[in-house]
């Protein structure tokens, strides 16, 4: 095993560096508090092509993996959870299965785009009876001619006031269970496809997260993703890709809590003294920082698996819940280790307790992640 | 248009820290990153190229790991790269320096050379105009701002209480200041173009026409005679319980025992 970077992987570091000290850091407090989806942010991420990374350059992506893809995440979520998951959202669950499970015109049609960043991405699966009990699906889709007809809503969609693409869940045989679910890419355009009510949540403020509304969307034919009935299983593997594009964000999410908490430490004066040269805080923040190292090497073992087409599902979601409550946990003591001043807005160990909260929750809790790994054992 | 723009390497003076019981300069794991200078410069070559279709190479002069710095010129856009390292280069002064830089450009076809001022860890700002010199081309320092107009350069150089505007025909090289531009980031496509698909072209002592004396430290005038940390100032006075106008007074005699005034 090799735990190095690489050259190239340095520089990717780098840019991702100074691309969210320079971009994402100066904005993140003000689009959480004006709940404003970073659209400024989303142009300069195409701009410098990282809104397609893990893609061939053929469908407009950068040629690069996973791991490349997932480091970026972690290094914007240092600084803003929101810019995180808009990015975690679109190239894991949107662009993803268009390139793992759609056709060459889908890849050509849709794809190409996204992964170029002219158009940004979602993916709509829960609805408000079917979170994690997925087989639930109320949405239908019904073959008329050449096109479906969908009908229905989903509710908590992330990117959905932002999104030109979406990947959409419908049952097309409510009879079959799971094996009735179909996939379909739905554009924004569509005649009767509606957003709905943006949620007003406790975190990632800026990520825009809606409902949406299709009443009789006629979708064309070609727009199905695989065949029919295989939508809870592309779903289901869309989102073990996702899960290591969330772990990535709680990562982020938590070494940046730990990199503001040692600088706040380090000028805090208490007792004639800086606070870091108390012990309690030494073993607190040593203590944080071998967590989020070791959740750091699920995470990026989860994403090299996948790189290398080695099963992934048990490790993305060991990663995504270790790193997930790694998250809540290191944010938690980052804000105590702040005192009084880390419950006031005026410094972001707050909004990072905030945005690490939703990790442990979306793109499959904790309880489904062990779930999973509890049945890869037994 | 050719365009060579000349970076160096330098340790990122930002991220240094000091021990805090020895009070000397703690160098290792200190990041190494395009001079500041330098990079303006490159941005610079890299707005010629957006609009005329320039051909942009860098070049540097260093050990084998400076080939990390042009490797992020090239993820800038850059569209060629040359490491020129030896060991009979190592050691250099500037003049050293400049004079081995101008042995490798004398071979080169280019309209225009661009080096950033000075280098935040030597601070001399003389590698570009004795390369200049060397060459046997005009140069302008100082540059702040430029435009093209056929076959010369229209430069806004700076001086500490105004500017010059200054028309140079090409071939030239000027020195750029960081004050010029903000550069553009690296491209993640170009990083992997960077590391996959090109080359980084090698100078070596055996392709100049130079003698081992002359260049490196051998052929270097200056020597150091001492490298030494400077010695920590001693802890201020607070002076308390001073009206405006008695600190005024204060500070007005402090400064005339310093003859500061």
């Amino acid at each position: 095993m090799n735990y190095n970077l690489t050259e190239e992987q340095k520089l990717l570091k780098k840019l991702y560096k100074e691309f969210t000290v320079n971009e994402v850091e100066p904005i993140a407090g003000e689009i959480d508090e004006e709940e404003r989806f970073p659209v400024e942010t989303v142009e300069k991420m195409k701009n410098n092509g990282m809104l397609g990374i893990p893609f061939p350059k053929k469908y407009g992506g950068q040629g690069g993996d996973i791991l490349a893809y997932i480091m970026l995440v972690e290094e914007l979520s240092k600084a803003c959870g929101t810019t995180g998951v808009v990015l975690s959202a679109h190239t894991s669950l949107c662009c993803g299965p268009i390139y793992e499970f759609g056709t060459e015109e889908q890849k050509q049609k849709y794809l190409e785009p996204l992964a170029k960043g002219e158009k940004l991405g979602a993916f709509g699966l829960t609805e408000a009876n079917a979170g994690t009990d997925a087989a639930g699906q109320q949405t239908k889709a019904v073959l008329d001619g050449d096109h479906y007809i969908l009908n229905g809503s989903k509710i908590f969609i992330t990117n959905a006031a932002n999104a030109d693409v979406f990947i959409v869940l419908a049952m097309t045989d409510k009879s079959k269970g799971t094996r009735g679910i179909s996939a379909f890419i739905v554009e924004k355009e569509y005649e009767g496809f509606t957003i709905g009510k943006k949620e007003l949540k406790m975190g990632i403020k800026g990520s825009a997260t809606c409902e949406l509304i299709f009443e009789n969307v006629k979708v064309p034919k070609e727009n199905l993703i695989g065949k029919e009935g295989k939508g809870f299983s592309i779903a289901m593997k869309t989102l073990d890709g996702g899960r290591i594009g969330i772990a990535a964000q709680a990562l982020g999410l938590a070494q940046g809590a730990i990199d503001e908490t040692v600088k706040y430490v380090k000028e805090r004066k208490q007792f004639g003294r800086s606070i870091s040269k108390f012990q309690n805080t030494q073993f607190q923040l040593a203590d944080m920082q071998t967590k989020v190292d070791a959740a750091r090497l699920l995470v990026y073992r989860a994403a090299f698996n996948k790189d290398n087409r080695i099963p992934y599902s048990n490790e993305a979601a060991m990663a995504k819940l270790f790193a997930s409550e790694t998250a809540m946990e290191v944010t938690n003591k980052a804000v105590q280790l702040h005192g009084g001043y880390g419950y006031t807005r005026e410094y972001p160990v707050e909004r990072m307790m905030r945005d690490a909260k939703i990790t442990e929750i979306y793109e499959g809790t904790s309880e489904v992640m062990k779930m999973v790994v509890s049945a890869n054992m037994l | 248009m050719k365009i060579i723009v000349c970076i160096k390497q330098v340790p990122d003076t930002t991220e240094v820290r000091l021990n805090p019981e020895t009070g000397t300069l703690i160098r290792e794991g200190v990041p190494s990153i395009i001079n500041p200078d330098d990079k303006c410069g490159l941005e610079a070559a890299l707005v010629l190229k957006d609009k005329y279709d320039a051909q942009v190479t860098v070049l540097t002069m260093g050990p084998t790991q400076a080939d990390f710095a042009l490797k992020e010129a090239l993820a800038m856009g850059a569209d060629e790269a040359i490491l020129m390292t030896d060991r009979a280069f190592a050691g250099a002064d500037t003049w050293s320096t400049s004079l081995t830089l101008a042995k490798a450009l004398e071979k080169m076809d280019f309209d225009l050379i661009i080096a950033g001022r000075q280098a935040i860890d030597g601070d001399t700002a003389q590698v570009g105009p004795e390369l200049a010199e060397h060459l046997k081309i005009p140069h302008v320092s100082y540059v702040e701002a430029l435009e093209k107009d056929e076959n010369s350069l229209i430069l806004k150089r700076r001086f500490e209480d105004g500017y010059h505007k200054v028309k140079v025909k090409t071939p030239c090289l000027i020195t750029t200041l960081s004050e010029m531009n903000r550069p553009r980031y690296m491209k993640v496509g170009l990083i992997y173009d960077a590391h996959r698909e090109k080359e980084i072209k090698k100078i070596t002592f055996d392709d100049l026409d130079i003698r081992k004396e002359e260049i490196g430290l051998k052929g270097s005038p200056t020597k150091v005679k001492k490298s030494f940390t400077k010695g920590a100032k001693t802890a201020g006075k607070l002076y308390k319980d001073l009206d405006e106008k008695e600190a005024a007074k204060l500070i007005v005699e402090k400064l005339k025992e310093k003859f500061i005034i």
